[in-house]
Parts: structure tokens; C-alpha cells; sequence
């Protein structure tokens, strides 16, 4: 076994306080090393080259690189020692940099400790085996839970650029909280009207399959073969049956059923279109609220039904889709009032959510775009707006900014100065957040053109006197207490993860933060990966998010899935867990451990049960390894026998 | 106002000592404002509570421990509760009234003289004892007839009473301000 050590200085980065000549020197003493060197920047391409140099003058068979962390340059390395003919796992990296340089300043401690840890990699090195990944088929068809903004931006992308698309919707049309707002910051373009035409194309594209009010149930498979069950609630309504004409909603004798698109601002009927342009454009029954459902009879919508569609009996129905990948685009949530009990917690009808106001802001809203305010439906003439209700508030658990709540009360309140111009709306602000392309302009607007008062300052209660609301704030620029008696107060709530989020992470195996919003690979550089390969995000799913940096996410996903896509064949990392069948006793301890569901049970030829890993689930985390009570499941590249070779390199000498 | 000279007006030690005696972070704070709004006395204060707050964080000592504010404000904890940061602000209030009476620097005599007065009456009696509180205090401070007008009124209602009453354990009470006295002592 002929061993190369490459020492690198990474300009004054590990040089400045490790003395790199005298690692090379050291490690010149081992047996199998026959060549040792330090060089300014290994990861450099004649810092490359000299690698490859070395190992056809030197004849070198394994190579061990002392530089920076393997999650930096050990690809890099890989493909040199590829290049010069050797298999890319005889590479060690020891990481001299992060581990050692940047956080020691002694040199001659540092230059010690660099010491061993190069010797660990080169008696790990000499311990490694070649491995070749294996390749397998990829089924071309992505998976888009959640039918937004974000998630219909990546299924149209994917779509044009050939994928077979499945797109599951929970509520029963697409168009997310997109199609609920009025106009759009900073350009006050109507939103359904920019979001109306890409909903059509969802639903016209031959490419994508929409599954409206429908779940996800069950996530089974890995990158390239997912099998997914998707859950297609019962609507009541034949949808193939179904015009959307409307006359089952008109004569509905139900009309106090919650209307969960326009959050609460309105009632509807048990049978309902959930807005003029949903798509599909089809009815469904709430039974929650239908009579025939509560109370055993009615039938009124089934009589009416000019093509018959009512079903009464439907059931939940379990279709099962095949993939290669998934897009999560699954939204968010917002706080509700009862969390501000210091607000009235909901009593009082004139304080409304920022989402509330958009419907009422909204034309096709149920005050068809007149502002009125919900306990006496008339004219509000003051109305204040409450930034971060709940949001930056640690004693509320939401210690994040909501991002685009600083735009949409400008956006708000320039509305309102449109709608009724002898209005004045007020602004209670912490800090105004607006760094966007356009936004700090939008919000100034507000304030000199449009009059509305910035204060600057938190409300602390809010009562009713008569018919107005008392907001009793502080304005900490004057450094008093305020007050505005307003006709209409608007509380930008705080965005939070949509509601299950936690229970579809689960369902994916990919991780969330303490928030429930989805954690990215990497958050500079793989923004839309995942730690679960094949799955990507898009959308308020990952963090509050704007409708751009939504659409631009969508896209961006799409482009991972194509990209993944290009290939038909998918190669897979050799560095997996193997089970060694002579020295498994089957107890299946390591399938029950796996967070991955990559293991699963074997039957010999001879009646023996023993573990068997998928290779292409398998992850190589290594935790069915730590499990095993024989040993008899190693993980490749980090079989014990390697580590304990880098223990006595480091215990023995 | 004057211009604060940052590089060398912030008195750090002062943040240390009120950050390690009220346990409280006063970093923490973002100046949002919240406390002030719900302060029930702010229009009787110098300074609002966030500005105290702020006057902390910037290490104003002798603005803070001269104000009347931390005087004023009645620990009513509206300002805890309503703390988006979970600072306890009362508490700090609490810390900045306790070192102002260490170094002597009481803006307000009164406020000062009228706890003293509720502390000697609980130490004596195991809990308040109104009428001798009330007049010690109005003895201490000179205004001998404050409110002596509600005298007979809240007296014909059975709210006080003209002769202490004394709780059983009352000697315990007393132990509390002793073992107090005794610690206060020791940490100088």
C-alpha cells in the first residue's frame, strides 16, 4: 500500500497557526507513507494537478488530503484521484481547518493535534475499500403537494418542460391564499386577475393531473420510485356530474355554514362554491352544516341538481399515484385572534385579521369590494392597522418577522385612502420591513401621498366606547401613550405554519424547525433541496414569504426536479449500510430504527429471516449500524474496522 | 437635551449590576413600546417605562436612578405581561428603586417614606396596620392632614380599623425583616 499525504496551507487560513512542513514531515515517518508534501491551495487546479502527478510518479494507491472540511472540496479530491485512475474512495480527508486552525491559536498545539488527526485519515485510508454506486430507473413524474401559488408555479414549470405532473390540493379549489387577496404590493396589480389565468393553465395543461380536496395519506418509496396515496375527500358532489352552475348553493336552506375562504368575514351555504373563479369550479356539501347530514333530511340541493350530481353517500376515496419526486408547496397558517386576549380575542366584530380585510377589500368579496365594517356594515372613516400581532412576540412562541405584513398594510391602507377618501388610517409599527424591489417606496407612498400615520410604537388594549374601538398604543418617538378611536382596527397576525405541517414533514422524512416550517439543505446554497433527496420545497412551507420569492422557490423547485429528471437512470451512493446475512440473526432491530424505512425483512431460501437494505433509500446515517447487537450491518466507508483503525492511530502511538 | 458621549458616558458596570440583581436581560428589549402603552401611570412619570428601559440600555445611570418614574411606577406588572421579550421590566424597576436608595439618590422622599411606613407596620404587626401607617407616614413627611378627610368615611364602613390587629406568627414576620436585616448586612 503506497500512501500520498497532501498537507494544504490554505493561504494563512490552516499555515498561520499549524506548522504544515512539519506535518508533512511526521507523517513521512509512517509506515505506508511514501510521500508527503504541503502546498499553498491543495483544492487549486495545479495544486490538483500535483496530486495527480504524484500518484503516477510515485505510484500512490490511496490518497489523504489534510485541507479544509470534507463538505467543502471532498468531491473535488474525489473526481482528482478519479481522474488519475483511482477508485474515489481511497480519499481521506482530514479536516485541519475548521476542526484545528480556525479555533486553536498555540501553533505548536495546533501543529500536534493536526498531526494526529492526519495520521487518523491515514489509518483510515489504508482500511478503505473501493465501492461503485449502482444505478437505477427514475419514474418521471413529480408529486406537487399543494396548489398555491408556489406549488402551481413549479407544477406549470415542470409541466412545460415535459413532466407528468400530479398536483393534491386540500381545499377544494386551487389558487392558496393568492386568490383571496385584492391588489398586490407594490404594484397594486388585482391578484386574481394576474393568478386567474395560471389557474386555467393548471387545469387545462395536459400534463398535470389536479386532484382538488384531496390529502396525501401515504408517502411510501424513495428518489426516482415514490408511491403516494392520495386521499380524495368525499364532496357530496359527483364532480364529473357537476357544472358549477350554482343552483344547489342558491336554494341551500343552510346559511350559517363557516366560509372558510373568506375566513369568517361572511357565512355560506352547506353547499358551496368557495369563490366565482375557483378551479375546478365544482360544489361540495360541508356536512358539518348540511341539514341532511345534522338533521337526517332536506335533500333540497339534490332536487334541484338539474344533472343529478348530489351524493349524499359518497365516500373518502384512496387513489395511489406513482413518482419520482415530490415539490412540497404546502403554505401556511395564520394566528387567530383568541391569542390577543389584550384585543378583545376575537369579541369584538370591528377588530378583523389582515386576511379578513383583503376579503373585504376584495370585488369579489362578500361586501363586493365595499369597505363595511362587520358589526353595522357601514363606512369605517378611521381605521387602524396592528403590525406584528403575535409576530417577533417571544412570549407568543412566534419570535420570526412574517415578512410581507410591513407591505400589505401599506398596501391596506392605500386602499382604504381609494376606496374612501375622507378615511384615515393609522399604523401602529415596530420597525417598517420593506427590501424588496420597489417596497420602500411603497410604504413611503403610503405615508406622503396617501396620509396615512405611522406610529411608531406597540398597542397595549384595545376596548369599545360607544361605536367606535379605543386603541391605546404608545408612540415611542414622542415617548407618550396615544390613543385613536377608530371606526375599523386591522391586526396583521402572524404567519405560521399551516396548520398539519409538522404530520406531512413526517409523513416526507424531512425535517422542520421548532415553527413547523420546513428546513432547506442549506440555507445559502440548496434552498430548495431537502435532506431527503427527491423532495424539494416551494413557498411559505419553508418561511414567510411574499408572492415573488414564492413564485421564484416554485420555479427554482421545478428546475431541481427537471434537472434530476434529465438523466433515466439515477446513480446511487455506495457509502450505505450492508448487512452481512452470515452474521445476522434476524432479530430486525435495525428496521425499526430506521428513520428512513430503507431496511426490510428477508427470507432466505433456507426459511431464514434476515435484514435487507433498499439501496436507494438508505441514507447512510449509520444509526441501524449502532443498533445491531452482532455487528452483522456495516455501514460502507465507515465499517468499524475503519474506525477503530483511526482509534489506536491516535490511542496507540 | 445634551449629547450623549457614547464612548465614554455608558456606565457598563451599571448595566452588569442591575442585569445580575433583577436577573433580567435588559438586551433583550427591542423598543417596541408595548410597556409604555399599557402603563397605567405613565402621564405622572418623567421618563416612560421604555425609555427607562432605554436610558438602561444605554448605561445613563444617574438619569435613571435620578427620575421619578422608578418612584412612581406602582408595580402593577402590566408592562411584564405585556412584554413581548419576557422581560420582567417590574422587577427592574423594582432593582433600579432598590440601588437609587443604596447610593442615596431618592427623587422621591414621599413614596420613599410611605413604604417605610407600610414595611414598620407589617414588621411590628404582621400585617398592615392602616390607621399607624397612615399616620406615621403623614408624621414622617410633614403632610400631616392628607388623607384625613377619608378618615370617618372608610372607618364607618368597617374598611379599617383604629386598633391594630395582630396575626397569628406575627414574630415570624418579624424574623423575615431580620433575617433580611441580617443578609443585607453581610452583602454590605
Amino acid at each position: 500500500m503506497r500512501v500520498g499525504v497532501f498537507i494544504c496551507h490554505c493561504g494563512n487560513n490552516i499555515a498561520g497557526t499549524v506548522d504544515v512542513a512539519r506535518v508533512a514531515a511526521e507523517m513521512r515517518k509512517l509506515p505506508g507513507v511514501v510521500y508527503a508534501t504541503n502546498y499553498m491551495y491543495t483544492c487549486s487546479e495545479p495544486g490538483q494537478e500535483e496530486i495527480k502527478q504524484a500518484i503516477r510518479k510515485e505510484g500512490l494507491d490511496r490518497i489523504v488530503v489534510a485541507a479544509c472540511s470534507p463538505r467543502m472540496h471532498e468531491n473535488t479530491f474525489r473526481k482528482t484521484i478519479e481522474k488519475a485512475g483511482l477508485n474515489r474512495y481511497f480519499l481521506e480527508m482530514a479536516n485541519i481547518r475548521e476542526h484545528i486552525s480556525w479555533i486553536g491559536e498555540d501553533k505548536e498545539l495546533n501543529t500536534n493535534k493536526a498531526i494526529e488527526a492526519v495520521k487518523m485519515a491515514v489509518a483510515k485510508v489504508m482500511n478503505n475499500k473501493p465501492l461503485y454506486s449502482s444505478s437505477f430507473k427514475v419514474n418521471k413524474r413529480v408529486l406537487v403537494i399543494g396548489g398555491g401559488v408556489a406549488g402551481m408555479q413549479a407544477a406549470l414549470d415542470c409541466a412545460d418542460g415535459g413532466l407528468d405532473v400530479v398536483l393534491v390540493e386540500k381545499s377544494p379549489s386551487i389558487g392558496g391564499m393568492m386568490s383571496r387577496l385584492d391588489k398586490t404590493f407594490p404594484t397594486i396589480d388585482c391578484s386574481i386577475c394576474i393568478l386567474g389565468p395560471k389557474m386555467v393553465d393548471v387545469v387545462q395543461h395536459e400534463k398535470i393531473k389536479l386532484y382538488a380536496y384531496s390529502e396525501i395519506d401515504e408517502i411510501k418509496g424513495y428518489v426516482g420510485n415514490y408511491q403516494i396515496k392520495i386521499r380524495k375527500k368525499a364532496t357530496y358532489v359527483d364532480w364529473s356530474k357537476c357544472t358549477g352552475c350554482g343552483a344547489c348553493m342558491e336554494k341551500c336552506p343552510t346559511r350559517n355554514a363557516y366560509d372558510h375562504f373568506n375566513f369568517g368575514v361572511a357565512t355560506t351555504r352547506a353547499i358551496n362554491i368557495p369563490f366565482p373563479q375557483a378551479i375546478p369550479k365544482k360544489a361540495k356539501i360541508d356536512p358539518e352544516f348540511c341539514r341532511q347530514f345534522t338533521k337526517g333530511k332536506c335533500g333540497v340541493c339534490a332536487k334541484i341538481c338539474p344533472t343529478g350530481a348530489i351524493n349524499y353517500e359518497m365516500k373518502d376515496e384512496i387513489v395511489a399515484e406513482d413518482v419520482g419526486a415530490i415539490i412540497v408547496a404546502t403554505g401556511y397558517g395564520l394566528f387567530d385572534l383568541d391569542k390577543f386576549p389584550e384585543y378583545g380575542a376575537g369579541r369584538y366584530p370591528d377588530v378583523i385579521t389582515g386576511i379578513q380585510y383583503e376579503r373585504i377589500l376584495n370585488a369579489s368579496g362578500p361586501t363586493s369590494g365595499h369597505i363595511l365594517r362587520p358589526s353595522d356594515q357601514t363606512e369605517p372613516k378611521t381605521v387602524v392597522f396592528v403590525s406584528c400581532a403575535g409576530s417577533r412576540d417571544k412570549s407568543l412562541g412566534v419570535p420570526y418577522c412574517s415578512n410581507f405584513c410591513c407591505m400589505y398594510i401599506a398596501k391596506q391602507a392605500i386602499l382604504t385612502k381609494d376606496h374612501i377618501p375622507d378615511s384615515q388610517s393609522y399604523v401602529f409599527y415596530m420597525d417598517i420591513r420593506s427590501n424588496g424591489k420597489g417596497y420602500d417606496e411603497f410604504t413611503r407612498r403610503a405615508q406622503e401621498e396617501y396620509g396615512a400615520k405611522y406610529i411608531r410604537g406597540r398597542v397595549a388594549k384595545i376596548y369599545p366606547k360607544g361605536k367606535k374601538m379605543v386603541v391605546r398604543g404608545a408612540d415611542t418617538l414622542l415617548g407618550t401613550q396615544v390613543e385613536v378611536e377608530a371606526d375599523l382596527v386591522v391586526l396583521a397576525t402572524a404567519v405560521i405554519s399551516a396548520p398539519g405541517a409538522a404530520g406531512m414533514a413526517e409523513k416526507l422524512h424531512i425535517s422542520y424547525d421548532t415553527f413547523g416550517f420546513y428546513v432547506e439543505s442549506h440555507p445559502k446554497l440548496r434552498p430548495v433541496e431537502t435532506n431527503t433527496s427527491g423532495v424539494y420545497l416551494a413557498g411559505a412551507c419553508q418561511g414567510p414569504k411574499d408572492i415573488p420569492a414564492s413564485v421564484g422557490q416554485g420555479s427554482a423547485a421545478a428546475s431541481k426536479v427537471l434537472s434530476l429528471f434529465s438523466k433515466d437512470m439515477l446513480e446511487s451512493d455506495p457509502a450505505i449500510a450492508q448487512v452481512n446475512i452470515n452474521a445476522c440473526v434476524g432479530c430486525l432491530k435495525c428496521v425499526k430504527t430506521c428513520p428512513f424505512q430503507a431496511i426490510k425483512e428477508e427470507v432466505l431460501r433456507n426459511g431464514r429471516k434476515v435484514a435487507k437494505v433498499i439501496e436507494t433509500v438508505c441514507a447512510g446515517c449509520g444509526v441501524c449500524t449502532s443498533t445491531c447487537p452482532c455487528g452483522a450491518i456495516q455501514l460502507q466507508h465507515f465499517t468499524d474496522n475503519q474506525l477503530l483503525a483511526e482509534v489506536n492511530a491516535i490511542c496507540q502511538s | 437635551m445634551d449629547t450623549i458621549n457614547l464612548s465614554n458616558k455608558i456606565d457598563w458596570e451599571f448595566i452588569e449590576q442591575v442585569k445580575e440583581e433583577s436577573g433580567q436581560n435588559p438586551s433583550l428589549c427591542y423598543q417596541c413600546g408595548n410597556c409604555t402603552a399599557g402603563c397605567p401611570y405613565t402621564n405622572y412619570f418623567d421618563y416612560p417605562v421604555s425609555m427607562v428601559m432605554r436610558l438602561l440600555q444605554a448605561g445613563q445611570k444617574d438619569t435613571i436612578l435620578n427620575s421619578k418614574a422608578i418612584w412612581l411606577c406602582a408595580t402593577c406588572e402590566t408592562c411584564t405581561t405585556r412584554c413581548p421579550c419576557e422581560i420582567d421590566v417590574a422587577h427592574i424597576m423594582d432593582t433600579l428603586r432598590i440601588i437609587a436608595r443604596r447610593e442615596g439618590k431618592v427623587s422621591e422622599k414621599d413614596i420613599k417614606l410611605f413604604y417605610d411606613s407600610f414595611l414598620d407596620s407589617v414588621k411590628q404587626f404582621g400585617r398592615i396596620y392602616e390607621v399607624g401607617t397612615l399616620l406615621m407616614y403623614n408624621l414622617r413627611s410633614g403632610h400631616f392632614l392628607a388623607d384625613a378627610d377619608l378618615g370617618p368615611k372608610v372607618l364607618t364602613r368597617g374598611k379599617i380599623h383604629f386598633f391594630p390587629t395582630k396575626i397569628k406568627g406575627s414574630d415570624k414576620v418579624a424574623q423575615i425583616f431580620e433575617r433580611f436585616q441580617k443578609k443585607a448586612k453581610r452583602h454590605g
